[in-house]
């Protein structure tokens, strides 16, 4: 090769040195995506289920917890005196200030209301019991605002479910769901 | 330190027709006889040695227990139940690997903590610490999912909290969380994928020691002065000298190793790990193995949010960023002197840091609550400013203690100072001539 080569033309060695690399690079990245691919969650994880709770052995102050997606759903038949706690709390107060509720929209505020079943169901809390930092399951009925403790790392909720203390970012996340009677709920 | 050329010459035929063909033996011969090492190595020097049975004996242990264990979530336990108890000198074989792991990390951190005291990671060998630091970090993997493996209540929450991190990357976290995980929460994918992960890591830290070693004998090794080896009698061969000093090492380590194993077995580890995992019930107080527990406590010691970083994503920043300031020490450090013998106020400094070491590791066995959580950022602050500030700035105030002109010299000194008699000499050959 001498000095002039350089100045050249495109040659037919430039096209295939060219050529190779771009197959090289767009087979590399080609090659590369099944083994990324393949770590994803498989179609039987996926699987969408829902799961139906009866609810009617449930008085006030008591909760049951059922496995959805792998995860615990905490049901809880708040008492009263929960619900008013969580209601006279200000907004202001809150570390979340939105209501993390897949049924509502997403700019809808942590107002008690807007974590429980609606209207006429303020009593009824569903929320997946997976604490919001690095997903531990929190305990009931524990800690400062008689909520729920997570033991990890200490976060605290209160008895709507929200973050009121600790290392956690969002208010425990409530899952599609919806009565299918009086007595029954369904998840997801 | 690589002298150029080679003392190695072949005696036997067969020798020699190797040599033609593939030196292997030669390389044997300048890196672990002939290699000349400084003189004055402390046994702080014999952790290397050490290290690299201890991984030999994971993987020899490992790949046995491989033959026994069963990576799925309904049989993970029991298997590992029948290593203990059906298989023949099953209970003997995963003691020396559960053991193994923790005896492994003493002997990195007392490594580490060497590299630190006599500033070994500084010019010329920025490159050395730093692969030592990728092996740290593998070693680190290897562990958390090794214990995963035996698929008990610690196993299963310690997966759920640590590939919990990585949801609090903005935007793509829960994504990335799903991957390793294969679904939603931990499950069979996870167990599948770690067991083979576990499999491979340990094979690739010893591609790294390769080089780690191979780095190590292009700069020589860094010694108690920290001054460069100057001329042949700074050094004495390798064999005898540290081949002796590292066995003699070794033995002593491994039977305290032995020790552990039959007396005290399951004294590092926790209880709850005998307990199957339950996928809907986390142990009152989860902690991760000891090993991990100085990070433990700095991911704890953010409760806090900071600007726009959550108090979440602070806590995992700040527990890699503690990592990452093992990777970057070697720029931090401003004095040109190597050693904390010559540097009285780095050796202050380092002693504190030390038990501020230690004291982070006591406070991430305890729960997050009480006077605990301002310890543990206190101690955290501490932490980051012996990098960020101590070592940036001592450089640049401190007065080091003289130097000596050379390891002879110190060596001299040295003995001059003690007892003198000329018995001595024979008692420590580092002394001699
Ligand atoms: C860097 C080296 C290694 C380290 C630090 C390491 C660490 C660990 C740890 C901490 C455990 C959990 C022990 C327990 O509590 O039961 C474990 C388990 C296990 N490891 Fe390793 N390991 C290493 C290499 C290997 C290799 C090369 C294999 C080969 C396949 C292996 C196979 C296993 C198996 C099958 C188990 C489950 C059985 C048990 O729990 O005892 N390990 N490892
Ligand atoms: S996982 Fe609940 S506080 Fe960390």
């Amino acid at each position: 090769m001498s000095a002039s080569d350089e100045t050249h033309d495109p040659n037919r060695r430039d096209f295939l040195y060219i050529a190779t690399g771009m197959a090289g690079v767009v087979g590399a990245a080609s090659v590369a995506w099944p083994f990324i691919d393949q770590m994803r969650p498989d179609a039987s994880t996926l699987a969408l289920a829902s799961v139906e709770v009866d609810v009617s052995s449930l008085t006030p102050g008591m909760s049951l917890t059922v496995k959805w997606r792998g995860k615990p759903v905490f049901i809880r038949n708040r008492t009263p005196e929960e619900v008013k706690a969580a209601q006279d709390v200000k907004l202001e107060d809150l570390k979340d200030p939105l209501a993390r509720n897949a049924n509502l929209g997403s700019d809808a505020t942590a107002a008690d209301i807007d974590r429980s079943a609606g209207k006429g169901k303020e009593n009824w809390l569903v929320m997946i019991g997976v604490c919001t930092h690095l997903g531990c399951i929190p305990l009931g009925q524990q800690g400062e605002y008689g909520g729920w403790f997570c033991p990890c790392h200490g976060s605290v909720y209160d008895t709507a479910g929200r973050i009121r203390q600790g290392p956690a970012p969002e208010n425990m996340a409530v899952p599609v769901f919806s009565f299918i009677s009086d007595t029954k709920i369904r998840v997801g | 330190m690589s002298e150029g050329h080679s003392t190695y010459s072949p005696k036997t035929g067969l020798g020699r027709w190797f040599d033609a063909r593939m030196p292997l033996p030669r390389l044997v011969y300048d890196s672990f006889v002939a290699y000349p090492v400084p003189r004055n190595l402390n046994y702080m020097w014999t952790f290397g040695g050490i290290l690299s049975i201890m991984l030999v004996s994971q993987i020899i242990t490992g790949i046995v227990l491989a033959m026994h264990y069963v990576s799925d979530t309904s049989l993970a336990f029991g298997s590992v139940e029948k290593i203990m108890r059906d298989v023949n000198s099953g209970w003997l074989l995963r003691y020396m690997h559960s053991n193994g792991a923790s005896f492994f990390f003493i002997a990195v951190y007392l490594h580490i903590f060497r590299g630190l005291y006599y500033g070994s990671y500084k010019a010329p060998r920025e490159l050395l610490w730093v692969l030592g630091c990728i092996i740290y970090l593998l070693m680190m993997a290897t562990g958390f999912m090794g214990y995963v493996l035996p698929w008990g209540q610690m196993s299963f929450w310690g997966a759920t909290v640590i590939t919990g991190f990585f949801t609090a990357i903005p935007l793509v976290g829960d994504w990335i969380q799903q991957l390793l995980l294969g679904g939603f929460a931990v499950d069979n994918p996870t167990l599948n994928r770690f067991f083979a992960l576990h499999y491979l890591l340990p094979f690739m830290i010893a591609g790294v020691v390769v080089l780690h070693v191979w780095a190590l004998h292009v700069t020589g090794q860094n010694n108690p002065t920290g001054i460069e080896v100057k001329s042949k009698t700074d050094t004495v061969a390798f064999t005898p000298y540290a081949t002796i000093k590292d066995a003699f090492a070794m033995v002593v380590f491994l039977l305290v190793f032995a020790y552990f194993i039959f007396y005290m077995p399951n004294y590092l580890g926790h209880p709850d790990n005998y307990t199957v995992a339950d996928p809907l019930k986390t142990p009152a107080h989860i902690v991760p193995e000891w090993y991990f527990l100085p990070f433990y406590a700095i991911l704890r010691a953010v409760t806090f949010n900071i600007g726009p970083i959550d108090s979440k994503l602070g806590g995992v920043l700040a527990m890699f960023g503690a990592i990452a300031m093992l990777f970057i020490l070697p720029w931090l450090d401003t004095s040109k002197v190597r050693s904390a013998v010559y540097r009285p106020w780095y050796k202050l400094f380092f002693w504190l840091f030390a038990a501020n070491a230690i004291f982070l590791g006591w406070l991430g066995s305890k729960p997050a609550e009480g006077w605990y959580i301002p310890a543990m950022q206190i101690s955290t602050l501490f932490y980051f400013a012996f990098f960020l500030v101590v070592l940036p700035v001592l450089g640049l105030i401190e007065t080091p203690r003289r130097l000596p002109n050379s390891i002879t010299e110190a060596v001299l000194e040295k003995n001059k100072a003690g007892s003198g008699h000329p018995a001595g000499a024979a008692a420590a050959p580092e002394t001699k001539g």
